[in-house]
């Protein structure tokens, strides 16, 4: 095991979530890709504190604030994916395009 | 063993997540990215965070479960009963999917890390909690503040729109 | 205090904790079959038991329409494997099998784990009413858990330690829930929560054919049912670690009050289970946030302050 395995592991996990997010239609599967990058980035953290970070809990902190941001991300999208379709039966993103107007 | 449990795990993680676009149901993108999740918090105990570890099991089975819900709710084909293709603009994904993790890979082998060597406190999980409740405690403020926000957002987003679209342009009407 | 044992442990988990649920299965039928008022010898019950067990093992398996088996069949398995991890850090006298540093935290994950294991069984077979079943336990675990994870926080902030250990060596003087009451009546009540029993077995109603049950038979009935046998004996275990000082006690040796203490404890949860009717989810909603929340969060505050003037 090194930083460096532990790093392609997490730049895996961050290009397939990156694959998801941009190829998906549907908003909630475009979040799976979202919370796939985000698990990414936990690895890449932890690894750093393992092998870098001499036991600093920094590292630890920015674990705590992916986990979060993770929660907020898809419950934020969860009601917006409510709204828009308690508005106009939609959950997909292209049907949503006129709304950058 | 800790070399074969990385690598197993590893395998694993990746896999799931690859299985989360490849699979019809809904039901089972949910839980395979679940099972991506696991064996992320898998590796993050190998490196001794135990805590982290647990807590991201705990966060990522919830929040699973509530997305399965949200998924069969929303999707037109839940079950994967009748395959469809569900996506858009697959090639270019494809190829910036490659391309980031590419550059991440280039980018990981050829940065000298610094060399300090692994390094384990005797108590991790309690130097989290003494950061977050001193020297990060701005962090933790903002996320509590953060996550509060959320939840009155997504009521209000996600409850009946405003209350003259429920009352009326008089705000006299029956809500409904 | 307590220590780990060695990995051997792992073996003795599911007798010790299977023999236990055995017990209050056969507690509960004697107490049913003596409100019908049939006979409830020991003997009778005994036989009773041993005859559905068999019958369920050689019994056909039920199949349905486009069921997702893969689903089905991890989520029956995952309830009673999820009791046996959570069992792993309990403290049986003077010994667990792993005294996890963050025990508690995992006592907790492995008790959510029934919810992504329920949702899954009532998603798999395919049919309405398993599914109406699948999701009362998303909803139910949502209203419980909250006041559970508060009552968690409580024994651990008293103790200053995720460790079930140091948890109950910090009861050496006064067992938790003599001090805490809240936060122990709140978790016994979510213990019938995750085990979807007694007042809170809507997850699994007769008004829908026995939701996540309705489509099960056979084996897969079985282990359905000992799974959430299995969870409710694994609850009222930790209940003692938790809040009745675990092994402490006079003269007894220390695994003969963790015994007798989870017997007890087991005793209160099925007589609750016999005598209190179904509480129906969107009534209990409410109460579980507005009322059991606040109160939790009051008993966490008063452990904090008794943990700071330490």
């Amino acid at each position: 095991m090194s930083l460096e395995v532990f790093l392609l592991l997490a730049a895996a996990l961050f290009s397939v979530g990156v694959y998801g997010a941009l190829s998906q239609q549907s908003i909630v599967m475009l979040m799976m890709g979202l919370e796939l990058m985000l698990n990414g980035i936990t690895v890449a953290a932890a690894a750093f504190w393992y092998f870098i970070g001499p036991g600093a809990p920094s590292d630890q902190v920015v674990v705590v604030v992916a986990v979060v941001a993770m929660a907020v991300e898809m419950a934020v999208g969860f009601a917006v994916t409510t709204a828009i379709f308690r508005a106009r039966d939609v959950d997909m993103t292209d049907m949503a395009a006129d709304l950058k107007e | 063993m800790g070399a074969v449990a990385f690598w197993v795990l590893a395998v694993a993680a990746v896999a799931c997540a690859v299985t989360v676009f490849v699979v019809d149901s809904m039901a089972r993108a949910t839980f395979a990215l679940l099972a991506s999740f696991l064996f992320g918090a898998g590796e993050i105990i190998l490196l001794g965070l135990d805590y982290l570890g647990v807590v991201i099991v705990v966060m990522m089975i919830m929040e699973m479960v509530i997305m399965a819900v949200f998924m069969v709710m929303y999707m037109m084909n839940p079950a994967g009963l009748m395959p469809m293709s569900m996506v858009h603009n697959q090639r270019g994904s494809l190829l910036t999917a490659g391309t980031v993790f590419a550059s991440l890979a280039a980018g990981i082998f050829l940065v000298p890390w610094p060399a300090r060597g692994p390094h384990r406190p005797a108590d991790p999980t309690f130097d989290l909690g003494k950061s977050l409740m001193g020297p990060h405690m701005l962090t933790m403020m903002l996320l509590g503040v953060t996550l509060f926000a959320t939840m009155v957002v997504t009521v209000v987003l996600a409850s009946q729109q405003g209350r003259y679209d429920r009352l009326g342009d008089d705000l006299k009407g029956k809500a409904r | 205090m307590v220590e780990s044992a060695s990995l051997w442990a792992v073996l003795a988990v599911l007798p010790l904790l299977g023999g236990a649920a055995v017990v209050a299965v056969c507690a509960d039928r004697a107490l049913a079959a003596r409100a019908a008022g049939q006979p409830y010898g020991p003997r009778t019950i005994a036989a009773g038991v041993g005859s559905d067990t068999a019958r369920l093992l050689v019994g056909q398996r039920r199949t349905t329409l486009a069921p997702d088996r893969l689903l089905w069949r991890l989520g029956l398995i995952a309830v009673p494997t999820a009791a046996v991890l959570a069992a792993a850090v309990i403290p049986f006298g003077r010994w667990a099998v792993d005294d996890l540093g963050v025990g508690v935290v995992w006592f907790n994950g492995m008790e959510i784990a029934t919810w992504a294991a329920l949702w899954a069984a009532g998603w798999g077979p395919n049919s309405v009413l398993s599914l109406v079943g699948g999701y009362r336990m998303v909803a139910q675990g949502l209203a419980y858990e909250l006041p559970h994870m508060f009552a968690l926080i409580g024994a651990a902030t008293a103790a200053g330690s995720l460790q079930v250990g140091t948890i109950v060596a910090h009861q050496r003087h006064l067992w938790f829930a003599v001090w805490m009451p809240v936060g122990f009546v709140v978790y016994l009540l979510s213990v019938l929560g995750f085990s979807f029993t007694g007042p809170f077995d809507q997850p699994a109603g007769v008004d829908v054919a026995g939701g996540v049950f309705a489509e099960v038979a056979g084996p897969d009935r079985l282990i359905l049912a000992a799974g959430r046998w299995l969870l409710l004996t694994a609850g009222a275990a930790m209940a003692v670690p938790l809040f009745l000082g675990g092994g402490l006690g006079p003269v007894l040796p220390a695994w003969a009050w963790s015994t007798v203490k989870t017997f007890a404890v087991l005793g209160v949860l099925v007589g609750v289970r016999r005598s209190v009717p179904t509480v129906r989810l969107e009534r209990w909603m409410p109460v579980a946030w507005t009322v059991l929340i606040p109160l939790t969060i009051a008993q966490d505050l008063i452990a904090a302050l008794v943990a700071v003037s330490r």
